[in-house]
């Protein structure tokens, strides 16, 4: 029951994109078909859930017994940056086909935020490592969702008349800001569903 | 190019934030108030400085092939410094700012700054560009945190301007950033053409 309330509060209520503010850079970038953003959403999904077990062995098994912690930072983005490229190397031998699929988006994932983010805040919020596991795929699927749906939008957009200044990233902004409005609805959702669960 | 036209380059012809786009995740969620966006600005600009001039002196020793992780450590072990400095100076700054201290690595203002200028420049240069970037930032995000702190509580430094009922309190919160930002563009694309 709790990883259930784990994975919708990461989904629908703090979305990593639209009220954690991670990862705003691939959500802007690559948001204009709803394909790429899928490929994208996928790759997150793949190297995020991956990077949580490994930095989380990391800082239990090095960085903590040696009490190194301050190298937190250094080593995470280096951890990460190396399993990216790891990933890419294993998955154009092993499966050709996803290779295809998310190798384009793979190189890009190093410096989206959203990944040495989350494995900052599992540490920060002292998880297990399944609760850690769930928890990251989780904001992964959520950070997919927001994705799909923000291409969707835009590619609508592209038919709408819309004033000279407003063309481009500011109409995409402000476009994102009412879909974060949206999301704000299911505000207050997690504790309805912490009593139900009987967990509160 | 000299080191004066370097400087306004960053803070108005290329600005980050308005023209580039660049670092959008701490532009975003860090600019609740006024004095939070320029502390946000104000470390980026720390680190954009101190990682482009080192970057720019060891140049010559870097293999090409390596260079980006070796960017990426200079880059994380800055972060790593300012982390503990904010830890002990300012530590309400740093608890408010929270994730997005550690998230400056990642920021592509730093690495892009890093290729695109320090690697091919001289060091007092690459001190000017990251000067001037690091104001363009600060700038940028004081103004977007200004507006978003006098729409949502009629304050702008925490000094109140209008009685804070009238605020809209959705700008505080995270769609109003997104919509600020959104019309702050869409001003400075008018400005840019006029």
């Amino acid at each position: 029951m709790e990883y259930i309330l784990i994975f919708i509060t990461a989904i629908f209520v703090n979305n990593v994109v639209l009220s954690q503010f991670l990862g705003i850079c691939p959500f802007l970038g690559v948001s204009k078909k709803v394909e790429t953003a899928m490929g994208m959403g996928a790759a997150v999904a793949f190297v995020l859930t991956l990077a949580t077990i490994v930095t989380y062995a990391i800082q239990h098994f090095v960085l903590n017994p040696f009490h190194l912690e301050y190298l937190q930072t250094i080593a995470f983005i280096l951890v990460i940056a190396a399993l990216v490229q790891m990933v890419e190397i294993i998955l154009k031998k092993v499966s050709p086909a996803l290779y295809q699929a998310l190798g384009v988006f793979l190189p890009l994932i190093t410096t989206n935020c959203c990944i040495l983010g989350v494995t900052i805040l599992v540490i920060q919020k002292d998880y297990d490592l399944l609760t850690g596991v769930v928890y990251a795929f989780s904001t992964a699927i959520g950070f997919a969702l927001a994705l799909v749906v923000f291409a969707g939008i835009r590619e609508q957009l592209i038919l709408v008349n819309i004033p000279k200044g407003m063309r481009g990233m500011s109409i995409a902004l402000v476009t994102a800001g009412l879909l974060a409005m949206a999301f704000m609805g299911f505000s207050g959702v997690d504790k309805g569903l912490a009593v139900l669960f009987g967990l509160q | 190019m000299n080191n004066f036209k370097v400087l306004m380059n960053g803070i108005v012809k290329e600005n980050p934030t308005f023209v580039l786009l660049l670092g959008m995740c701490p532009t975003l969620g860090t600019t609740s108030s006024a004095i939070n966006g320029m502390g946000m600005g104000l470390a980026t600009l720390f680190v954009l400085v101190c990682s482009n001039v080192v970057i720019s002196l060891i140049k010559k020793l870097v293999p090409d092939m390596v260079r980006i992780p070796i960017f990426i450590v200079v880059i994380a072990s800055f972060v790593t410094l300012l982390q503990m400095l904010m830890q002990a100076y300012v530590s309400d700054l740093y608890a408010t700012l929270g994730l997005f201290i550690p998230l400056i690595v990642v920021n592509c203002i730093l690495l892009g700054r890093a290729e695109a200028f320090a690697a091919k420049n001289s060091p007092l240069s690459s001190f000017f560009d990251g000067l001037g970037m690091g104001l363009g930032f600060t700038i940028a995000l004081t103004l977007l945190g200004g507006v978003r702190e006098f729409l949502g509580t009629g304050k702008i430094f925490n000094l109140t301007v209008m009685p804070e009922n009238y605020g809209m309190l959705l700008f505080v919160l995270a769609p109003g950033a997104f919509i600020a930002l959104g019309y702050l563009i869409a001003i400075v694309n008018r400005l840019k053409k006029a």
